[in-house]
């Protein structure tokens, strides 16, 4: 198998994959479970329990806000304690649904048995039924992103989809859990990649691995060919080259098919690709053929100082808090506390901040990795330029939004910046530049918003 | 002499030459300009400051006259040359320009270093945007200043400076032209353009968190908990109660000061009040009051400890 | 900064075998000068709190600018040298990053302006005691410049052969410190094209443009010398490998410093062939520095989504 990987740019950071061989553990259960109403792109959802109602597992307690939302279920039973603000994964006090929970009470309509139901076996899933299935029960991109699934399986009338691409990349570092949902639940990805291809009406698929999973690769692509050699579906293990940010869906789509997203508006689905996570693709066989809406997930808890960094089966809403214990508590000294992974994820101020949909890891960075370095003058070296993944020249899009020339901005393709990181991973000066970029492309995303409303 | 006269003839040829060019060029490349633009940029200081946004006051001469064909002035002002300029220009334009009231900057939070403290360390670009898009910021108050400076770099009149010792900025109002540049700096919309007052006086409150009471004192002791006091005690309706934060209507504020005896936090700020003469019952000991010069609420603070 | 410096350490250890205390004198002195400006400036005119003398950038503005001067270079010219360099090439333009010339050859080129005659007396090699007083000699470059002038050919059987060339060891040979050696700056080059200090695209681009042209130019007419010595005299070695992919004062894409290389080395040869100085790589790269910005702001990497959808 030649192994495929994306054109421009990239880099190649530490892996730190502390936990690729821990087995994932069930996270105990929170005393209070915290549901934010906004853990997804689009409209926040709204609240349909009050003060005092009695919820069991898998009970809907908020309803998709507009077209562009999904509803937000229950992972735990218990009474509802308040419909409050409290700080979430974006560093601010947002509306959220506080539950405490008694006992562990789920909804009868959840089918928690072990058989793997096969679609062949459920002539009833039409795509239509899929995509509904996949709707009401709420699920979500759970790479991080948190675009709701169903939205992506129907493509708008301008863009005709031609394939699914499972994104098992996890090129991030430190992060384990997609690896360990392969290892653990591999047939029940491929029911869902078979449901995803279903849904959207294509018969090719493909699964993008990256080199430093082969026991994954190994295994994906034999039962690959035990399921799918012979049927209507042609589906792929794609050994992809460790290179960050190969998980990118745009570098994926680059890699996978050879076939280069143009700039936004365009989405992957322009290039006939629909991309989905793995665990997606999980959430999607438990949704549509167990009737499990989300509710939990598998989540990394990792750092170089936790006693015990490990994988969890983790019901959404427990505080971060809770899992650190488990793994040994808070290091001493110096902590910076990561939603998601060092490259992309989000520095949080609060331990109380809850597990949500799109939380694929808590990751601890200590002593003097946490810490970030003087700035120097930049010399121009054009390492930024030479890593950048969408071909930027990251350098010029820092500076000019310092001084704050949007114009020049726009006309640079500041809005194609995908804010991978590895333009401030490379700098050897350690300038801010990332930061300076996502200032520039939010207000030129903003201008160009405001102009497009004005016609 | 012969060679007098063919220096003389060539030069003059040239300089003939030159000029029929120029003639022409000045008139097929010729570019058309309002004749307006050039009469009211007769009437502005001249001095190309650029406190009104534009590079010159040939800048701010076309906007006006733009704006005058779009049917609005609005958001032009010269602040060099202030209303009487304005109201010359605004005559020879044909339009009317409302009656401003003297305006300055007023930066409505009070969460100093003491009052709101620190709960964790940011490391990265030092930029209230930046810092604003990362999180609440190093402190628990989501809606406070975050102490950057991203207002006092968009100053261009030296109005506005960070005090180090509490960490939020100060308007100096003697510069301040109410030019709007810190208030839209701001992420968190804490700086506002509010009436300067009599003699400079004024009232606001000091806040703009929207948390629920006992959150936004968990963060900061200054802070507003919307209890409604104060909305109680105004005459005048001045005060209204929105989103667990009070707000004071500077048209309608009639320097009583009633409001800011009565609240529990002391979150309501009078800015250029004489001192209260003391008096001779000690039940007041907290009526927040400054000397003359500008405002400055670390003081108040003090005195009311 | 302290790799390129690390890779300039053959050519130094070269330069004091080929000219002895000479070459220590002026290197030590160039270095010291510019070190001592580049804090004073920054100190007490520009009254920054923290220098930026321990990045390395001065104390490899010093090597360059002493590999760029003969070895008998009294003290006070050389210490002019570093004033210009650093004064003007680079604090003047906003220090570290903010240069718009290579600063050592802003150097160069004020005191070849400066003191011409100095600047062109080169002594020879093997002279390890010698300063002030070394004998001179003529350089590669001097006699190639003589063919031309004379339009006689022969002239250039004076030329040393390739092999001295390219190890620096001719008897009669005579040139700049830095330049004399072809083989210690190459091993320069191996080292930074190994740590991935520098790309290849500019050194290459330069040397082989030389190398075509100078080519062409000696098919056409004998009086120009053959293309190997072009390439292996004056200061074509070291300008390709450490002053021209100075990253401050190059393109910042590829394709941009291959432009940026091919006129570097056109504009050396033209310099050198019809020019009045024997030596045209420094100015062949301070005017391309003067176009850099203009190459970055019209070379543009190629963005992601410009390939069309294969269907």
């Amino acid at each position: 198998m030649n192994v495929r990987t994306f054109r421009i740019g990239g880099i190649h950071p530490e892996e730190n994959k502390l936990t690729h061989e821990v087995e994932t553990k069930v996270a105990a259960l929170p005393k209070q479970a915290i549901f934010p109403l906004s853990q997804h792109i689009g409209a926040p959802a709204k609240p349909v329990v009050a003060k005092g109602d009695k919820v069991k597992v898998g009970t809907m307690i908020a309803e998709a806000g507009g077209f562009v939302s999904a509803p937000i279920f229950s992972s735990v039973s218990g009474t509802v304690f308040k419909i409050d603000t409290a700080i979430d994964a974006t560093g601010y006090r947002k509306p959220v649904i506080i539950i405490n929970v008694e006992g562990d009470e789920w909804e009868e309509s959840i089918d928690r048995s072990d058989k793997l139901e096969t679609v062949e076996a459920h002539p009833e899933l039409t795509p239509e039924e899929i995509v509904n299935r996949i709707k009401d029960a709420g699920v979500v991109g759970m790479g991080g992103a948190c675009f709701p699934t169903f939205i992506k399986l129907t493509p708008p009338p301008t863009a005709k989809a031609e394939c699914v691409i499972i994104n098992a990349v996890e090129c991030e570092p430190y992060i384990t859990a997609d690896y360990r949902l392969m290892m653990e639940h591999a047939d029940e990805i491929l029911i869902g990649l078979e449901l995803l291809m279903k849904g959207a009406k294509v018969t090719t698929g493909y699964i993008g691995i990256e080199t430093n999973k082969p026991k994954a690769i190994e295994l994906l692509a034999q039962k690959c060919a035990e399921k799918f050699n012979g049927s209507a579906y042609q589906v792929e293990v794609v050994p992809l080259k460790q290179r960050y940010p190969q998980g990118g869906e745009k570098q994926l789509v680059d890699a996978v098919i050879r076939r280069q997203v143009p700039a936004p508006p365009a989405i992957p689905v322009n290039v006939g690709a629909i991309v989905q996570n793995v665990g997606t693709a999980f959430a999607v066989y438990e949704a549509v053929m167990k009737h499990k809406p989300l509710f939990e997930r598998y989540t990394t808890v990792t750092g170089k100082r936790l006693a015990n960094p490990g994988n969890f089966l983790v019901r959404m809403g427990t505080p971060m808090k809770d899992l650190i214990e488990a793994c040994g508590g808070m290091p001493e000294g110096d902590n910076k506390l990561l939603a998601g992974g060092p490259m992309m994820g989000k520095a949080l101020t609060s331990v109380e901040v809850p597990i949500c949909k799109g939380t694929n890891s808590v990751t601890i960075i200590s002593g003097d990795e946490a810490v970030r370095k003087e700035p120097q003058p930049c010399i121009r070296c054009a390492k930024c330029v030479s890593v950048c993944p969408m071909g930027l020249e990251p350098y010029l899009l820092a500076k000019l939004a310092a001084v704050q020339n949007w114009e020049r901005s726009e006309h640079e393709d500041v809005v194609s910046c995908i804010e991978c990181g590895s333009c401030q991973f490379t700098c050897p000066a350690h300038r801010p530049l990332l930061d300076n970029i996502r200032m520039g492309k939010s207000t030129v995303m903003g201008i160009i918003r405001s102009r497009a409303a004005k016609k | 002499m012969n060679f007098i006269l063919i220096a003389v003839a060539v030069l003059g040829g040239i300089g003939l030459i030159a000029a029929i060019v120029l003639y022409v060029c000045s008139k097929k490349f010729a570019v058309y300009e309002d004749p307006r633009i050039a009469q009211v940029t007769e009437l502005l200081p001249g001095a190309n400051c650029g406190g009104c946004g534009f590079a010159g006051c040939g800048g701010l001469a076309d906007a006006l006259v733009k704006g005058a064909d779009a049917g609005s002035l609005d958001g032009l002002k010269c602040p060099v040359g202030g209303q009487e300029v304005m109201g010359k220009v605004a005559d020879l334009l044909g339009m009317a320009i409302a009656n401003g009231e003297p305006m300055v900057a007023v930066v409505r939070c009070n969460g100093t270093c003491d009052l709101r403290p620190k709960i964790a360390e940011y490391s990265g670009l030092r930029s209230c945007a930046a810092m604003n898009a990362c999180g609440a910021g190093e402190t628990a108050c989501g809606f406070g200043c975050l102490g950057c400076g991203d207002c006092v770099a968009a100053c261009q009149f030296d109005a506005i400076h960070m005090n180090p010792e509490t960490g939020l900025p100060e308007v100096d109002e003697e510069k301040c032209t109410s030019c709007g540049a810190c208030v839209k700096a701001c992420p968190r919309h804490i700086i506002e353009l509010r009436k300067k007052g009599v003699k400079g006086r004024r009232v606001f409150v000091s806040c703009v968190n929207k948390d629920k009471g006992p959150v936004a004192m968990k963060a900061c002791k200054a802070a507003c908990i919307g209890c409604g006091k104060c909305e109680k005690e105004c005459k005048f309706g001045a005060i209204t109660i929105e989103g667990n934060v009070s707000y004071i209507d500077f048209n309608k504020c009639r320097l009583c000061r009633k409001c800011v005896e009565a609240c529990p936090t002391k979150a309501i700020h009078a800015v250029n009040f004489p001192a209260p003469k003391p008096k001779p019952v000690d039940s007041a000991p907290n009526t927040p009051s400054t000397p003359n010069d500008s405002s400055n609420p670390k003081v108040e603070k003090e005195e009311q400890a | 900064m302290y790799g390129v410096i690390i890779a300039l350490l053959p050519a130094l250890l070269v330069s004091f075998y080929f000219f002895g205390i000479g070459s220590a004198i002026v290197c030590a002195t160039s270095v010291a000068a510019c070190v001592l400006f580049e804090w004073a400036i920054n100190k007490f005119m520009l009254k920054n709190e923290r220098t930026t003398i321990c990045d390395g950038s001065a104390v490899l503005t010093g090597l360059l600018l002493g590999f760029n001067l003969p070895s008998n270079l009294p003290i006070w010219i050389i210490i002019i040298g570093a004033l210009f360099a650093i004064g003007v090439g680079k604090m003047t333009f906003g220090g570290l990053g903010n240069n718009l010339f290579n600063p050592a050859l802003v150097g160069r080129a004020a005191l070849l302006v400066a003191f011409p005659a100095q600047m062109t007396t080169w002594p020879k090699v093997g002279q390890l005691t010698s300063y002030l007083d070394a004998e001179t000699g003529a350089t590669p470059l001097a006699i190639m410049k003589e063919a031309i002038k004379s339009g006689d050919a022969s002239v250039l059987d004076k030329l040393p052969d390739s092999m001295s060339l390219f190890l620096g060891n001719h008897p009669d040979g005579a040139g700049a410190m830095g330049e004399i050696c072809a083989l210690a700056l190459l091993l320069g080059l191996a080292y930074m094209l190994w740590k991935k200090i520098i790309t290849w695209h500019i050194p290459v681009s330069i040397i082989c443009t030389v190398f075509v042209f100078a080519g062409l130019m000696h098919l056409a007419n004998p009086i120009y010398a053959d293309p190997v010595s072009v390439i292996l005299s004056g200061g074509l070695m070291l300008g390709a490998i450490f002053m021209a992919t100075d990253y401050v004062t190059s393109p910042m894409t590829p394709k941009g410093q291959l432009i940026y290389g091919v006129a570097i080395g056109f504009l050396t040869v033209v310099i050198r062939n019809w020019g009045a100085y024997p030596e045209g790589m420094s100015f062949a790269i301070l005017i391309m520095n003067a176009f850099t910005p203009l190459i970055n702001t019209y070379v543009k990497p190629k963005r992601f989504g410009e390939v069309p959808a294969k269907k």
